[in-house]
C-alpha cells in the first residue's frame, strides 16, 4: 500500500487491490405509504470506489440513494426495512436509535439540480461547517478554499467569494454544491443524477471531478446516462422495478452482463 | 355552395355582431371599476378640500379642545403609533411562530387541518368580537386596564390571521430543494429554519405584518369596546427619560386614544368646524395607511429582486 500525503492533510491511500466495503445494504426495502419502492436489496458499496446505479425512470435508484442519508425521514409515511451497515464502525444507518443528523454529518449529498442557498459563494461552502459549530474565521477560510479547490472552482471564484451564488452558471453552481458537500470531509458522497441539468462541457468537468474525488471518498452515483456510468464508475448496479437485477464490476456489466434484462437495457432494447 | 362574396359578407356581419359584445362588456367593466375608484376619489377629494386648510403644524401638536380652531390630533397620532408598536411587537413573534410551526414542525394530520381552517376563519371574525374578547380577557381577567397594552394586544390578535397566512405563503414559496440542501448537510430543524427559512421568507413576512398593521390602524370598534377615551388632553409618559434607567414602560399602561376614534368623536359634533377637523384627521389617517401599503409593496419588490428561485 502506498500512502501519499495530500495538501489538505488527509492521507490518501491508493486503492487496495481487494477493496473493502464502506457500506452494505442487507435486505433493504422501502415504502412510500403503501407503495413498496425497494424490494429486499443486498448491495455492497466499496471504499474509495465509484458505484453507479442505473436503470429506467421509476426503478427506485434515487429512492435507494436517499436511504443512505435518511432523506426519507423528512417526509411522513415512509418506512425502511432491513439494514445499511456502515463501516468501519458497523453502524446500522437505518437504526431508529441512530440520529439521521449524525448520518448526514458523515454522508454528504449532491442533488440533481444545483441547489445553492441564496447566500454568498463563501457562505454556501461554509454552511456545513457552521452547522458543525465551526466559528473561527481562519479555519473557515482554510476549509472553504480547500473545498473550492477540490471542486475545481477556486480559480473561477476566488476574487468574488462574497458574490451571490445565484450569479454563477449552472455548471459552476453544481460544482459549488459539490464544494459545499466536500467542505465537511464526508466519508461518503451521494450524487443524484448530478449532471442531468447540465450541458456537455459542464458534465465533462463534473465527471472529471468525480474521478478525482474517488481517491479520498466513497462515491455512490445515480445516473440515467449509461455512458456516464461506464465512464466514471468502478462498479455498476442495474435496478428495475425496485429490485437489484445485477451488480458487478462496471466493465463486466457493460461488456458481458449475466442477466438478460441487464443486457436488454444496456443495449437499448428496453428502457 | 353559396356565392363566395355573399359568404364573406355573412362572416363579416357575424364578426361585427360578436365584436359589439366585446365593446359592451368593456364599457360595463369599466363602469364597474369606476364605481369603486370614483367613489374613493370623490371621498378623498372632499376630505382633502375640507381638511387641507386645517392641516398645519399646530394641528399635529395640539390636544383636542372644545374650540374647533384650537383642537388638534396630538394625543391621537401619538396613541395610534404607540398602539401600533405594541401590535407589531406582539403580532410578529406570535404570527411568525405559529406559521413556522404549522409549515415546518407540525405533523400533517386532522388536528393541524382543523387549526388551519380555524386560522383562515379567524380572518373573517368581525372586529368588534375581538373587542369583546379583549374586554373580558385583557381588561377584566388579566387586569391590564383600558391601556395602550390592551389595545395593542387586541389589534395584534385581530391581524394575527393575516400575518400567519402571509408568512405561510412566504415559507411555502421556498423550494423544497433548499430545505433538503440544508438538511443534507446535517442541519437540525431549527438550524434550517433560522438560517434559511426565516431569512428567505423575510420579505413576505414583513409585507404581511405591514398590511396587517395598515388594517389595524384604522380599526375603531374593538378599540372603543375595550374603553379607549374619546377626549384626552395629555400624552402617555415618555418612553425615554433623563435619569436612570433611562427607559420607561409606564406608557404601556397609560390611557390613550387613536386616530379613528378622534375622527369619530369630531364627526358626531354638531358644529360644522369640527367636521373640518374630522376631515383633516381622516386625511392624515388615509395617508398613514397608504404609505404603509406603499412600504409593503416596495419591500416586497426589493427583497424579491435579490432572491429568485
Amino acid at each position: 500500500m502506498v500512502t501519499v500525503a495530500m495538501p489538505h492533510g488527509l492521507p490518501a491511500i491508493s486503492p487496495a487491490p481487494v477493496p473493502l466495503p464502506k457500506a452494505e445494504t442487507r435486505g433493504l426495502s422501502f415504502s412510500y405509504g403503501t407503495f413498496q419502492a425497494l424490494q429486499h436489496i443486498d448491495l455492497a458499496i466499496y471504499e474509495r470506489r465509484v458505484t453507479a446505479l442505473i436503470g429506467p425512470s421509476g426503478c427506485g435508484k434515487s429512492t435507494f440513494l436517499r436511504c443512505f442519508n435518511r432523506m426519507h425521514d423528512l417526509y411522513p409515511g415512509n418506512r425502511y426495512e432491513g439494514e445499511i451497515r456502515f463501516f468501519p464502525d458497523n453502524t446500522n444507518l437505518l437504526d431508529p436509535h441512530v440520529d439521521p443528523i449524525e448520518v448526514r454529518m458523515r454522508i454528504s449529498m449532491v442533488f440533481q439540480k444545483a441547489n445553492p442557498f441564496p447566500k454568498s459563494i463563501y457562505e454556501n461552502v461554509a454552511y456545513g461547517l457552521r452547522v458543525r459549530g465551526v466559528k473561527r474565521r481562519v479555519t473557515l477560510d482554510e476549509k472553504v478554499e480547500e473545498a473550492l479547490r477540490d471542486a475545481a472552482l477556486w480559480d473561477e471564484v476566488k476574487d468574488r467569494l462574497n458574490d451571490l451564488a445565484f450569479n454563477l452558471s449552472g455548471g459552476q453552481q453544481q460544482r459549488l454544491c459539490i464544494a459545499r458537500a466536500l467542505a465537511t470531509d464526508p466519508e461518503m458522497l451521494l450524487f443524484d443524477e448530478p449532471t442531468s441539468a447540465l450541458d456537455p462541457i459542464a458534465t465533462a468537468s463534473i465527471e472529471g471531478l468525480i474521478t478525482e474525488l474517488k481517491n479520498r471518498v466513497t462515491i455512490l452515483i445515480v445516473t440515467h446516462n449509461m455512458q456516464q456510468a461506464a465512464r466514471v464508475s468502478d462498479y455498476t448496479a442495474y435496478m428495475y422495478l425496485g429490485r437489484l437485477i445485477e451488480f458487478g464490476v462496471t466493465d463486466d456489466i457493460f461488456l458481458k452482463p449475466k442477466r438478460k434484462e441487464t443486457e436488454d437495457y444496456i443495449t437499448g432494447r428496453f428502457g | 355552395m353559396s356565392d363566395p362574396s355573399v359568404r364573406l359578407q355573412k362572416i363579416r356581419a357575424l364578426i361585427a355582431a360578436h365584436k359589439r359584445w366585446d365593446i359592451i362588456f368593456g364599457v360595463v367593466g369599466l363602469l364597474a371599476l369606476m364605481a369603486g375608484v370614483l367613489t374613493f376619489a370623490a371621498l378623498f377629494i372632499e376630505m382633502a378640500i375640507k381638511g387641507l386648510p386645517r392641516l398645519s403644524w399646530d394641528f399635529f401638536t395640539s390636544f383636542p379642545s372644545r374650540k374647533p380652531g384650537e383642537a388638534g390630533i396630538l394625543s391621537a397620532w401619538v396613541g395610534s403609533i404607540l398602539v401600533m408598536v405594541v401590535t407589531a411587537l406582539a403580532a410578529l413573534p406570535l404570527g411568525v411562530g405559529a406559521a413556522v410551526y404549522l409549515e415546518e414542525y407540525a405533523p400533517k394530520n386532522w388536528m393541524t387541518d382543523l387549526i388551519e381552517i380555524n386560522v383562515t376563519n379567524l380572518a373573517g371574525v368581525p372586529s368588534i368580537i375581538y373587542g369583546l374578547l379583549a374586554l373580558g380577557l385583557f381588561v377584566y381577567q388579566f387586569g391590564l386596564g383600558q391601556s395602550i397594552l390592551t389595545a395593542g394586544l387586541t389589534l395584534a390578535l385581530l391581524i394575527l390571521p393575516v400575518v400567519i397566512v402571509t408568512t405561510r405563503e412566504a415559507i411555502r414559496s421556498i423550494p423544497g430543494a433548499i430545505r433538503e440542501g440544508a438538511y443534507a448537510l446535517g442541519a437540525t430543524k431549527w438550524q434550517t429554519t433560522s438560517d434559511h427559512i426565516l431569512p428567505y421568507a423575510r420579505g413576505g413576512i414583513l409585507t404581511g405584518v405591514i398590511i396587517g398593521m395598515s388594517r389595524a390602524i384604522g380599526e375603531t370598534a374593538p378599540v372603543i369596546t375595550i374603553g379607549a377615551l374619546t377626549f384626552i388632553a395629555f400624552l402617555p409618559p415618555a418612553p425615554v427619560q433623563g435619569e436612570f434607567p433611562f427607559l420607561s414602560f409606564e406608557w404601556i399602561m397609560s390611557p390613550f386614544t387613536v386616530m379613528p376614534i378622534q375622527m369619530f368623536n369630531w364627526t358626531s359634533r354638531p358644529e360644522a368646524a369640527f367636521q373640518h377637523n374630522a376631515a383633516a384627521a381622516g386625511l392624515v389617517l388615509v395617508v398613514m395607511t397608504l404609505s404603509m401599503n406603499a412600504l409593503a409593496i416596495y419591500l416586497r419588490y426589493r427583497l424579491r429582486k435579490k432572491i429568485k428561485w
